[in-house]
């Protein structure tokens, strides 16, 4: 009896040591040397590994960023400045400062203004389905709404609205590491700045379809009429193949084309109410919010954690 | 139109052969088997084949929808299967609760645990039987004998399968010439008129039920083929060496669950490989481990063992066997 | 035994319903949407512009490359706009808008070619005029048929192999030219053979168009060099690999041509096309369409205007029926599913098959339960079950490694799938991919 537990101690603590000392040799013989700098700099890192940087993880971007002379155009979007800064304190390089973005969905194709003319079968993946055909409305530029965006957001900064069928962004969660605008088969999301109240004015709509056509396949699409053109005081509006573009560098968010686009087409968010000042005003008002009701399940004006 | 137009990807038409019909094949096909049984055992086979059945069913009902809560799919006749060959592979005089602890294992810890229908590797309803037989080894080798009045209950008398008395005898020192006295003959074996799993009693009612299946093309010839012909083939050499010894490679065959497992359980399609090449590796390897231990295991039964031992080779020859790709040049082809 | 290829395939209900009906003329229509991009390839060049008068087989898009083809006028008329319309890829492609002259009559006459056998072109004035005249595949591909035709010098070609196996259900196009056709179609041959320098040419036909091997059989009785072969009804034959299989034993290798063992493929539609080129000189401007449906009445064949609205078919043959909830672009089993009728007929177009209610739904995908019958269906030799997987689960460089660019997208696996599952689907996504990464990686 206790021979036999003499034997089992004996046996299993000689295993032990014999693959303590291969373990050692191992280690020692194939030990690699690596910069402890980089495990510093990752250290420093989000640790999100989304890949938003171009390198497929945040370990792997920190290695760059040590072994790279000039890092100047190397960025982390999710660290932001702050990030780059610490990062370039530690390794004595200079960064480049970049402006803060966040995604923006440039479709308000909803259900109840995008009418559905056919029925899609087959797997409910936007890649699938836009390589099938032109998705189950008759605009072939806008959001497909299986939700690729969603899936592919590491940050759940994205849900699918199941009203309006469309993704929504949630600002404050969106680091902007731009997987979804690579996801997205119709490039309809756009990192557009951010500034201190996430003001922004942009064209929700790609329809580079003649005003009528767009029209007819959506109540809200870009007709291309111009006129958001010609009231821009700062030349931020181009009109390139029926749509309209607001270029955010010369945009200064005076909200003009709002007002006068057609089809509101173009978003505004996080703007304060406006005041009404006359009657009929109102009714333009109240019509628009009923569209902007459609995008943002929240009714509220003044909503610094969505917008579409 | 009142409706849109569907828009989806070619091909526009599909055959009308659905994984629902392919399972009440299967069940059509047991149906012989069963009405043998319940000839030979009475009402304690339907009440085993119920309760198995109905446990199966309630089991996968309130897993997937209190546990996993996600689609319930008891529809689907997959498992109905699962309870109609655990209820075959099992003794009929076993204790209900039995039943019912097997039936858990096998649809719980089988099936869903691997992630429901398709996802299995082992063949939910013998991991079940294993479990029940290695739980439980005294009840589960109670073979009650055909009862004479086929509505009692309640029935005491037991008697050995016959693999059981083979082994047993052997084990005792006496030869094949001495058993075959005392194990059923032949014609017994064909006809069912033997001890045994409540599924495994007769011979001929396997065989149509099989024939069904290949007529159907629910399975292909390859798996149980295959197993039959390479257990033969075993058995045959060692009775050929000393006939006193070992048992003739009929008997080996038209005894235990050698048929029922050649024909529903090894061919089941979830664990069995895809392509022929590597459904004649996985029957020949059911084949050899079978005999080995009924030969030389402590089981006298093992068809239910070496389908499981295989069912874990089965990703492995899926890997290693593929189809011969078109246009592939003969040398450079896999295997 | 009838030959057949030995690995995969399916037999679906053949349905043609429309094998007995004499293909008709249809009707010009008063407005044609010519698309410039109706063959694989660089699309052509747009050589007209607006409010232009444009003559019946003029030149209206010159090919945009060595793989690409001419486009010409189907009808004398004006060119009224250069617009986007939607085709049967479901998106809006650009399409030249022809506004058909009724005054003029060269529209309305039906010039009925007669037979000339004689072959007077050299072989390079005969690759010449089927590279001029727009001459593509018609069995549903559309490859540019100079570019197959291009054979460089050295390569060892021993036989032409003329496709009329049509495994397509519904389909009868090529059925219908062949019985009508056949005397063209022969001489269409021998201008092929004497353009290629070979002296053997098998016209393979499934065993379901008996009249059409018998009158074959006849006609090229006292011909040594033309033999016709009847094959076992099996999809998907008319696939040029398994086709040259079934006929010559051959197997064409992994990611090659048939030219690598000798062969040429060509559909009995596209000869009879080169036949009309070369002999009369006519640009491809028509083709044979099946017009067919479980529910379509008066399903037909017909002589169809290159840039017809599908509508107008539809129109001919007595409109929608009652319930219909898909309409498609080709056969049942390879066809695209169109958005609207107005997508015009292209040279690609063989068929408009209308499917009602019933048939029109695919069933929802449930579990796989690993049956493997896609696998011994696949006449590829390719596990679509695991390649569908892959393509679900992003594992392309494994996909690419388990030969998913060899998959032939004939939609058997799909079609045999008991658990409804969209494998084809999934395929068709991951080969997209693997593409893309493999041209990134050049």
């Amino acid at each position: 009896m206790t021979d036999s537990v003499l034997y089992s101690v004996l046996l299993l603590v000689s295993l032990g040591v014999i693959a303590a000392v291969v373990l050692y040799l191992v280690s020692k013989k194939f030990y690699v040397y690596e910069n402890p700098l980089i495990g510093e700099v990752d250290e420093l890192l989000p640790g999100a590994n989304c890949a938003g940087c171009g390198s497929p993880g945040c370990r792997s971007f920190a290695e760059k960023l040590v072994n790279t002379e000039d890092i100047s155009n190397l960025f982390c979007p999710v660290g932001g400045n702050d990030v780059m800064k610490l990062v370039a304190a530690k390794l004595g390089k200079e960064v480049a400062e970049k402006d803060p973005t966040v995604a923006v969905l440039r479709c308000q194709g909803s259900c109840d203004v995008r009418p559905k003319t056919t029925e899609f079968q087959g797997p409910r993946t936007c890649a699938i389905s836009a390589m099938i055909y032109s998705g189950e409305t008759d605009c072939q530029y806008g959001c497909l709404g299986d939700g690729d965006c969603v899936k592919v957001c590491k940050f759940d900064a994205m849900y699918m609205d199941e009203t309006t069928g469309l993704p929504v962004i949630i600002t404050d969660k969106c680091t902007s590491c731009g997987a979804c605008v690579e996801e997205c088969p119709r490039d309809i999301i756009e990192m557009r700045p951010r500034n201190k109240k996430d003001l922004k004015v942009f064209v929700g709509c790609l329809n580079e379809d003649k005003g009528g056509i767009a029209k007819k396949s959506c109540a809200v699409a870009c007709i291309g009429c111009s006129k958001c053109l010609d009231i821009c005081p700062k030349e931020a509006v181009t009109i390139v193949n029926n749509l309209a573009y607001i270029d955010p560098a010369y945009c200064t968010l005076c909200r003009k084309c709002v007002d006068v686009c057609p089809t509101h087409s173009i978003i505004e968010t996080n703007f304060p109410p406006k005041k009404v000042k006359k009657v009929e005003e109102k009714v333009v008002v109240e019509k628009k919010e009923k569209v902007a009701v459609v995008k943002e399940p929240i009714v509220e004006p003044v909503n610094d954690k969505t917008d579409a | 139109m009142s409706q849109p137009i569907i828009i989806s990807a070619s091909p526009h038409v599909h055959s009308d052969r659905t994984s629902k019909k392919i399972m009440y094949d299967v069940v059509i096909a047991l149906i012989p088997a069963f009405l043998v049984s319940l000839y030979v055992f009475g009402i304690n086979a339907f009440i085993v084949t119920a309760v198995a059945i109905i446990s199966c069913l309630a089991f996968e009902y309130l897993i997937q929808k209190y546990l996993l809560k996600t689609e319930i799919t008891i529809g689907d006749g997959s498992a109905l299967i699962t309870g109609i060959l655990l209820a075959f592979n099992l003794p009929s005089g076993l204790p209900i609760w039995m039943i019912v602890v097997g039936s858990l294992v096998a649809i719980g810890i089988a099936k869903l645990s691997f992630g429901g229908l398709g996802f299995n590797i082992f063949n939910p309803a013998l991991v079940g039987r294993v479990f029940l037989l290695v739980s439980f080894p005294v009840q589960m080798t109670m073979w009650p004998t055909a009862v004479e009045n086929n509505l009692s209950i309640a029935d005491g008398v037991t008697g050995a399968t016959t693999l059981g008395m083979i082994k047993e005898g052997l084990m005792f020192g006496e030869t094949m010439t001495e058993i075959s006295t005392k194990i059923p003959s032949t014609i017994d074996l064909l006809l069912g008129i033997t001890g045994g799993s409540i599924g495994e009693m007769s011979a001929i009612a396997l065989l149509i039920g099989g024939i069904y299946l290949l007529v159907r093309k629910v399975i292909s010839w390859h798996i149980p083929v295959i197993m039959l012909v390479t257990m033969a083939v075993m058995t045959g050499i060692f009775w050929v060496i000393n006939p006193e010894q070992y048992a003739s490679p009929l008997i080996h065959i038209l005894s235990g669950g050698a048929l029922l497992g050649a024909f529903f359980m090894a061919t089941d399609l979830v664990t069995s490989p895809m392509t022929k090449k590597g459904m004649i590796i996985f029957a020949v390897g059911i084949g050899v481990i079978t005999v080995v231990i009924r030969l030389f295991g402590a089981y006298p039964e093992g068809v239910s063992f070496a389908i499981l031992i295989m069912n874990a080779f089965v990703p492995l020859i899926n890997t290693y066997f593929k189809p011969r790709r078109f246009g592939a040049k003969i040398k450079s082809k896999i295997v | 035994m009838l030959k057949t290829f030995p690995k995969g395939g399916i037999h679906p209900p053949e349905n043609k319903l429309t094998s007995s009906k004499i293909i008709k003329r249809l009707a010009v229509p008063k407005m044609m949407n010519v698309p410039i991009a109706q063959h694989i390839g660089i699309p052509a060049e747009i050589v007209v512009a607006v409010k232009d008068k444009v003559k019946i087989g003029q030149v209206i898009a010159k090919s945009g490359g060595f793989v690409s083809s001419n486009i010409h006028s189907p009808v004398a008329g004006t060119v009224t706009k250069l617009d986007k319309i939607i085709d049967s890829s479901g998106y809006k492609k650009q399409c030249i808008v022809i506004r058909t002259d009724v005054k003029d009559e060269s529209n309305f006459e039906e010039k009925e070619y007669p037979l000339l056998q004689e072959i007077t072109l050299s072989s390079k004035e005969i690759l010449q005029r089927i590279n001029d005249f727009g001459i593509v595949g018609l069995g549903g591909a559309t490859f540019p048929s100079h570019v197959k035709l291009n054979v460089k010098e050295g390569t060892k070609l021993d036989c032409l192999i003329i496709n009329g196996v049509e495994c397509e259900p519904y389909l009868t196009a090529d059925h219908r030219l062949m019985l009508e056709k056949s005397e063209e179609i022969i001489v269409g041959i021998e201008i092929l053979m004497k353009a290629l320098n070979i002296n053997k040419a098998i016209i393979g036909i499934e065993n379901n168009k008996k009249d059409a091997i018998d009158l074959f059989k006849k006609a090229t009785k006292n011909n040594s060099k033309i033999q016709v072969a009847a094959l076992q009804v099996k999809y998907p034959q008319g696939g040029e690999k398994q086709l040259v299989r079934a006929l010559l034993n051959r197997e064409v290798p992994k990611n090659g041509l048939p030219l690598d063992v000798g062969v040429i493929v060509h559909n009995v539609g596209t000869i009879f096309a080169i036949y009309e080129a070369v002999q009369f000189n006519k640009p491809l401007i028509e083709r044979v369409v099946t017009v067919t449906g479980k529910k379509m009445e008066n399903a037909s064949n017909f002589w169809v205007k290159i840039g017809t609205p599908i509508s107008d078919l539809i129109a001919e043959v007595g409109g929608l029926p009652e319930g219909t909830r898909k309409i498609v672009n080709g056969g049942p089993m390879m066809g695209k599913a169109i958005k609207n009728t107005d997508v015009p007929v292209t040279k690609g177009t063989s068929g408009i098959l209308v499917i009602a209610e019933d048939e029109a739904s695919r069933g929802e995908p449930k579990n796989c339960i690993r049956c493997g019958e896609c696998v011994y269906v696949c006449p590829m030799g390719l596990e679509p079950h695991l390649l569908m997987n892959l393509s679900e689960k992003g594992l392309f460089e494994r996909a690419s490694n388990e030969d998913i660019m060899t998959c032939i997208e004939c939609g058997s696996c799909s079609y045999v799938c008991p658990s409804d599952r969209p494998l084809l689907d999934y395929i068709r996504f991951g080969k997209s991919i693997v593409k893309k990464l493999q041209t990134s990686k050049n």
